[in-house]
């Protein structure tokens, strides 16, 4: 059905930044503006997915150029899910923010290019165009550029050099293989190249360009042979920006891949053999990685990493109950693991380091707190029936389905290391005897800031956290929307008739 | 770069450019020309003075910080794309007048977002100068 206003989530945060850039100098208003948008962007996205549910796929062709000649906007669950995501994570992060951001970052315009990188995160999800998508993803990685930099500490320029470095790769790969695209069937459209893919006879061509894509995203979303970026450049920046990084931007390479690989190119067994190997080697990866490190931030790093691997295991399979299984997780991964990078903030607020090491009774200290913390790292975990839980049962349940035994011994690998991992992180941030730690003279500790400061961050950890356990305890009303995506993820018919129109 | 041909030649480059540059600008509806480009030009012209009389002088004449430009530039923008969101058409549809207006002809939305680029081009690259050479 066209409905013109559902790229409003877009033009709305675009709408937000240029109020923040014309209060430019006025730091406390630049707060208020990005809070209230942050709230007001996410209404709108929830009227999108309620939309959606009740009416179907909703497309929108851009300066009224029919498709497949003009660029498409197509909201169907998935993509209004995710937006959704979005505009819960940046109404979190843009509350963090408020209490953890320095002044410093927010004279440099910190507010307008979260708004600007929220806004290229909701076109991604929205557009029907694989070269606007490409667009989408220039203006995340250029936003995500300033952000990872801005306040220009020397440990965040050396993690930013090799995240550049890698992304630029990464959009090239995918630039090339779009132009490869275009070449073979003269059309960018997404809906249309399902069509046109379909009929082309230098199948061999076909799959190199699969390859590449594969290649692209795999980079931007971090599996296995193309990771070491994300664990060299997370940690460096404040955690607000960690957050919103951790929670969404690989996120980003993971819709990618999975819209590509139901939509444009069906995979082989060739391709899902690939998929499956990657993704048991990142969810292996990415595991022993974060067992090895001492660092918080680097741990939780590592984790986005080995829970990729989960998600990529439900395209692996290429079933409808295992691709349930991917978007459940997606949900569950993005509310988390925004999250634990703002828990994480806040621990180092309070103690001033992020070494486990040198971390220890915070429990004693913080007990409330301490309760609180425990809710999104225990459904990381995926404690039933916290949501972590339901992602996984699907996916392994995918996996007998297709009796894949050796995946379902990944994924209880990985689910066995998180735990593992989580643990030792409960026992020697938490549990352990408090160490005498030497105040630092540049930090801000969390006791000498103002109560509005340290509500707002407990606000947003709160929120996500009150979320998660809605997730898992609502998680028959979440299963059923994955399954809804799923479906309509295996079978595109309803998406094409919907763009195209015929 | 302190010759007097320079200097003087600078005096009459900035006005003329700045023309030209519009000129550009309004040439991009149907021909090769358009806001990026006119922007960059009117950024030359900037770029020219500055090098033949310092860039403190060239700011004297700006008056205001070209930085203002990028938000102004982009609500135009924005204006001009959703627009047509009020009258029921999509995003970016091009909304035109009835009536031709003398001597420039019918005017739509899509020069209002050219302009918008031009703004934000002429910002970007005076804010980017500017700082630069600040540093030198």
């Amino acid at each position: 059905m066209s409905n013109p206003y559902i790229v409003l989530p877009v033009i709305f945060q675009l709408f937000v930044a240029v109020t923040l850039m014309f209060s430019w100098t006025n730091k406390n208003l630049q707060k208020l503006i990005s809070v209230v948008g942050s709230l007001i962007a996410l209404l709108i996205s929830i009227l999108l997915l309620i939309k959606v549910n009740q009416e179907g796929i909703q497309t929108m062709q851009a300066g009224g150029w029919i498709a497949p000649f003009g660029i498409t906007f197509v909201a169907d669950t998935f993509s209004a899910l995710l937006v959704l995501l979005t505009a819960i994570s940046g109404l979190a992060v843009s509350v963090f923010s408020v209490g953890s951001i320095r002044n410093a970052r927010v004279r440099f315009g910190y507010f307008p290019i979260l708004h600007l990188l929220i806004m290229g995160l909701s076109g991604a999800f929205l557009t029907g165009d694989i070269f606007n998508l490409y667009v989408w993803f220039e203006i995340i990685i250029i936003s995500s550029f300033v952000l990872i930099t801005i306040g220009g500490e020397k440990a965040q320029l050396e993690g930013a050099i090799k995240y550049v470095a890698m992304n630029l790769l990464a959009s090239v790969v995918f630039l090339t293989a779009i132009a490869i695209l275009y070449g073979l069937t003269g059309s960018l459209n997404m809906a249309d190249l399902s069509l046109q893919v379909a009929k082309v006879e230098n199948r061999g061509l076909v799959n190199v360009t699969a390859i590449l894509f594969l290649v692209g995203f795999g980079i931007k979303s971090a599996v296995f042979p193309l990771y070491f970026w994300l664990p060299a450049s997370y940690h460096t920046p404040p955690p607000a920006i960690s957050a919103i990084f951790g929670g969404l931007l690989t996120k980003v390479g993971v819709y990618a891949m999975l819209r590509v690989f139901t939509l444009i190119f069906v995979p082989d067994t060739f391709l899902t053999t690939v998929i499956t190997v990657m993704a048991m080697l990142t969810i292996f990866s990415g595991g022993v990685g974060a067992l090895m490190q001492n660092n918080i931030r680097k741990v939780f790093s590592y984790l986005i990493i080995c829970h990729i691997g989960f998600m990529l295991a439900g395209l692996g399979i290429y079933s409808t109950l295992a691709l349930a299984g991917a978007v459940f997780y997606l949900v569950h991964d993005i509310v988390v693991k925004t999250n634990l990078f703002m828990v994480s903030g806040l621990v180092f607020k309070i103690k001033g380091t992020y070494s486990m090491r040198l971390l220890g009774g915070f429990y004693k200290e913080q007990p409330l707190m301490s309760l609180l913390m425990a809710i999104p790292l225990f459904s990381l975990v995926g404690i039933p029936p916290l949501s972590g839980f339901w992602g996984k049962l699907l996916l392994i349940q995918g996996a007998m389905n297709s009796s894949n035994i050796l995946l379902i011994g990944f994924i209880l690998l990985g689910s066995f290391l998180t735990l593992f991992i989580i643990a030792k992180l409960w026992s020697e941030v938490f549990w352990k005897d408090p160490q005498v730690l030497p105040k630092k003279e540049h930090i801000k500790y969390f006791d000498e800031l103002k109560p509005l400061k340290k509500r707002a961050m407990l606000a947003s950890v709160v929120f996500l956290s009150i979320l998660s356990l809605g997730i898992g305890f609502g998680a028959e009303w979440v299963m059923r929307i994955a399954m809804t995506v799923a479906g309509n993820l295996m079978d595109p018919s309803a998406y094409i008739q919907a763009v195209l129109g015929t | 770069m302190k010759t007097i041909i320079f200097k003087s030649a600078s005096v009459y480059l900035l006005p003329l450019l700045l023309l030209f540059s519009v000129f550009i600008l309004l040439r991009g509806h149907y021909l090769p020309g358009g806001g990026f480009v006119g922007g960059l030009m009117a950024s030359i012209a900037f770029v020219i003075h500055s090098f033949a009389n310092g860039v403190e002088n060239t700011k004297n004449i700006v008056k205001f910080h070209p930085g203002f430009l990028m938000p102004v530039g982009l609500a135009l923008a924005l204006l001009a794309g959703s627009l047509p969101l009020f009258t029921g058409e999509t995003f970016m549809t091009g909304l035109w007048m009835d009536q031709p207006v003398p001597v420039i002809g019918t005017v739509g939305t899509a020069l209002f977002f050219d302009t918008g680029v031009y703004l934000v081009v002429i910002g970007v690259t005076l804010t980017i100068i500017f700082t630069i050479s600040e540093g030198l």
